[in-house]
């Protein structure tokens, strides 16, 4: 097996090069799962703030359902969407198996959930503590799903970060509907999945860091804005 | 930021979201002629298509898409009509794929041989045996360690057509010194490596394989590790999104003088992997 | 002043708007199968500060958000002028709780916001926070987040934003509970402006000296039952029943 000690200096020198096919897989990967994160963020948004406020059979149910499709299994899912997109499936004539657009949709299921699950967290429990305000000064349902929305903003964006960590760092799905297809659905999860099956060590290595750096910055953003927040009183 | 969050924001907020979704659509959707190729991960890591494909995209303006799984997947994903073109190298499923109707004609196209490959200290003391039958039995008796890729690829077929002709049942033994990995060729000679075991490779993989540790080619030659490839038209008649034009004409190119150079030019360390034995066309 | 609740047909034009009187008629809520109100046939006529009064428990503050709205009663009715309690009435009014409820904004976006619920249009919401932030004395801090203010300053930044909203009925829920008695003042001092610009205001409160100091005429309330409604100087001179007796003695009532 290749050393650890002797893979992080090829990795590094790897990335130092600015290698332009790593450039190409990283562009890729971040184009897939920041347009499935703001789809499910719009999505996940308004499920989970109906979910809170509006009061209809089977609320119960549907929040339970949510909870638990958070841990659903990425490849899971992966293997769902190619059946539904496959040539053989109800959707093959739209023709989207192995594009980005199929990774794009798988990843917009995966984040849905955690989105929603804690959106509803969120605005429940400020509803709580705004419910009769808002009653007595005579907010409709709607108005009060955005401004528990609003209010519980710094809230939401750890929510957001969370789909996003989520999204990036997963294979499983991605490489079942993209098909790790060189130049087109190659991104950074496949790709070390890839290297690393070709013995690719360093190259896996390089962007496994690079990875670990996204997952990184997301968590100091995620630090500094709870920070800010307390620092307003707006957590 | 005074104010209630009403409508009008819930408006902004949507149409950001579509315009970030059309810009998730390519571009280049309609301009991109392809067609997507399934293929075997032992062909795609030993670096083969990288080499070839160009040529033929330079030619004639088609992008090939390689989905690279075991041939199992990749003839099933073909019958789904996942894809124009395959290419794989297990005569027997291919004529039945053909026969089944899922597929129009199976061209012989180039073909590669499979080596054991075992750690240096070789404790079954297989190296430089001749026949791959024998070697496989001696490493059943020696209970060395062995790594099969056991996911219905080709690779896993031929392997398991030699440990038939040794007499030998491994699967008895899978968990003790046979290790089933279920995984592609790549991550199966990992698995090997890792727990210095042998392992049966193309010899295309190992070479462009860059995690060898101290491994040795072990046994070669022997006429039973010859590994055909055959590449097949998905049959359109099935699947009428299967692009035959195309498809066809990557098949011609393969199978031509054209294609058929651009194999055999494709080297590793000065050492030619895959042999063009395409049929001429009448 | 007031001598007997008069009936409907009685009653004289009040200049505090066109929502009182206010009368319940056997109010009662049942919770738990416990009677929290029990009974209660109440009406309040004239403009002017109503006190509501009563020991722990006795369930003020559930009689002030069944009149305003929030709760449905169980058995019996209440009328605004005649009118079935309905969304359109309590727009009317306005109410601010125990514990100050501002939204994650600044203070004069927590009015804007109020103002909007309204159908104010958003070009005037910024300048009729910034006078409601004003008449409280509040002008200064107009952009700090409302939440970061103290007790006192956030429970006046709640009466603002109820007073910016030209309610005809304010509902106060013991405001001043937890408040240092500086902040007690202004807010004691708000509620008599509201009065004399014509707003009926009936607060609940646990502070026999507030109460001395506000009411026009006090309500007294015990195990969910109306037990007086009394003019101010006569109630707090001699209250008629035993448990107010009790009560403005400062003993535990039971």
């Amino acid at each position: 097996m290749l050393d650890l000690a002797e893979a992080f200096p090829a990795a590094l020198r790897q990335i130092a090069i600015l290698d332009p096919q790593l450039i190409e897989i990283i562009a890729l990967s971040l184009r897939v799962t920041l347009t499935a994160v703001a789809i499910a963020t719009v999505i996940g948004f308004a499920v989970g703030g109906i979910l809170a406020v509006y009061r209809f059979p089977g609320r119960g149910a549907l929040a339970a359902t949510l909870s638990a499709l958070m841990g659903l299994p990425p490849v899971v899912a992966g293997l769902f969407i190619y059946l539904l997109l496959s040539n053989a499936g109800p959707l093959g004539v739209l023709q989207l198996l192995y594009t980005p657009q199929a990774m794009i949709i798988v990843q917009v299921i995966l984040v849905i959930p955690i989105v929603a699950a804690l959106t509803r967290q969120t605005c429940a429990d400020l509803l709580e503590e705004y419910r009769e305000q808002l009653h007595s000064l005579g907010a409709s349902s709607a108005l009060i799903v955005t401004t528990l929305l609003w209010d519980g903003r710094y809230r939401l964006i750890t929510a957001v970060l969370a789909g996003f960590g989520r999204a990036i760092a997963e294979v499983g799905a991605v490489m079942i509907v993209g098909g790790n297809i060189d130049h087109v659905t190659r991104t950074m999860t496949t790709a070390i999945a890839l290297e690393t099956s070709k013995g690719n060590i360093a190259l896996a290595l390089a962007l496994g860091m690079i990875l670990l750096a996204i997952a990184l910055a997301i968590n100091m953003a995620l630090m500094g804005i709870t920070r800010l927040a307390s620092h307003f009183a707006y957590a | 930021m005074a104010g209630a969050f009403g409508r009008r924001d819930v408006l902004r907020l949507a149409s950001a979201a579509f315009a970030l979704l059309a810009l998730a659509t390519p571009v280049s959707q309609a301009a991109n002629d392809f067609i997507i190729l399934q293929s075997t991960t032992s062909t795609q890591n030993s670096g083969l298509f990288e080499h070839i494909l160009p040529l033929f995209t330079k030619k004639t303006g088609i992008e090939v898409r390689v989905v690279a799984v075991g041939t199992g997947q990749a003839l099933k994903n073909a019958e789904k009509g996942d894809g124009d073109v395959v290419l794989v190298h297990s005569e027997p499923d291919e004529e039945k794929f053909v026969a089944d109707g899922w597929g129009v004609k199976r061209y012989p196209v180039m073909y590669n041989d499979f080596i054991i490959v075992g750690p240096a200290a070789d404790p079954a003391k297989i190296a430089g045996i001749k026949q791959a039958p024998e070697a496989l039995k001696k490493i059943a008796e020696a209970q060395a360690p062995f790594a099969s890729r056991a996911d219905d690829s080709g690779t896993h077929k031929a392997e398991l057509e030699l440990w038939q002709q040794a007499a030998v049942n491994p699967k008895a033994s899978s968990g003790s010194w046979y290790l089933e990995t279920g995984s592609g060729m790549g991550a199966t000679l990992n698995t090997a490596a890792g727990k210095q075991a042998y392992a049966l490779t193309d010899r295309g993989t190992w070479l462009a394989f860059a995690n060898k540790d101290d491994f040795k080619f072990l046994v070669e030659g022997d006429a039973k590790l010859f590994n055909q490839y055959g590449v097949i038209l998905v049959n359109p008649a099935k699947h009428p999104n299967v692009k035959a034009k195309e498809g066809q004409a990557f098949i011609d190119w393969l199978t031509g003088p054209e294609g058929q150079a651009a194999i055999a030019s494709y080297k590793i360390d000065g050492q030619q992997l895959f042999f063009p034995n395409a049929r001429p066309q009448s | 002043m007031l001598d007997h609740p008069r009936s409907l047909a009685e009653a004289r034009p009040l200049s505090s708007g066109t929502l009182l009187p206010v009368e319940l008629h056997g109010l009662s809520l049942e919770a738990g199968g416990r009677r929290l109100i029990d009974g209660v046939d109440l009406a309040v006529e004239d403009p002017g500060i109503s006190v509501i009064m009563g020991p722990n428990g006795a369930g003020k503050s559930l009689l002030l958000r069944l009149m305003h709205g929030l709760i449905a009663p169980t058995e019996g009715t209440i009328l605004w002028a005649g009118t079935p309690m309905n969304g359109q009435i309590r727009r009317r009014q306005a109410m601010v709780f125990q514990k100050p409820v501002l939204l994650r904004r600044t203070a004069v976006a927590n009015i804007a916001y109020a103002l909007g619920l309204r159908g104010v249009a958003r070009s005037e919401r910024g300048s009729r926070a910034f006078q409601a932030l004003e008449l409280a004395g509040l002008e200064r801090h107009a952009c700090t987040p409302a939440r970061i203010l103290s007790g006192g300053e956030q429970q006046r930044l709640c009466l603002a934003r109820a007073l910016s909203l030209d309610p005809e009925v304010l509902f106060l829920d013991e405001p001043t509970a937890s408040l240092d008695p500086a902040s007690s003042l202004a807010i004691e001092r708000l509620l008599v402006n509201a009065k004399h610009r014509g707003i009926k205001v009936i607060v609940v409160t646990h502070d026999v000296g507030q109460a001395r100091r506000l009411a026009q005429d006090v309500i007294f309330l015990h195990h969910g039952r109306l037990i007086e409604h009394q003019p101010a100087p006569r109630f707090f001179e001699q209250p008629e029943s035993d448990a107010a007796c009790a009560f403005m003695a400062g003993g535990l009532v039971l």
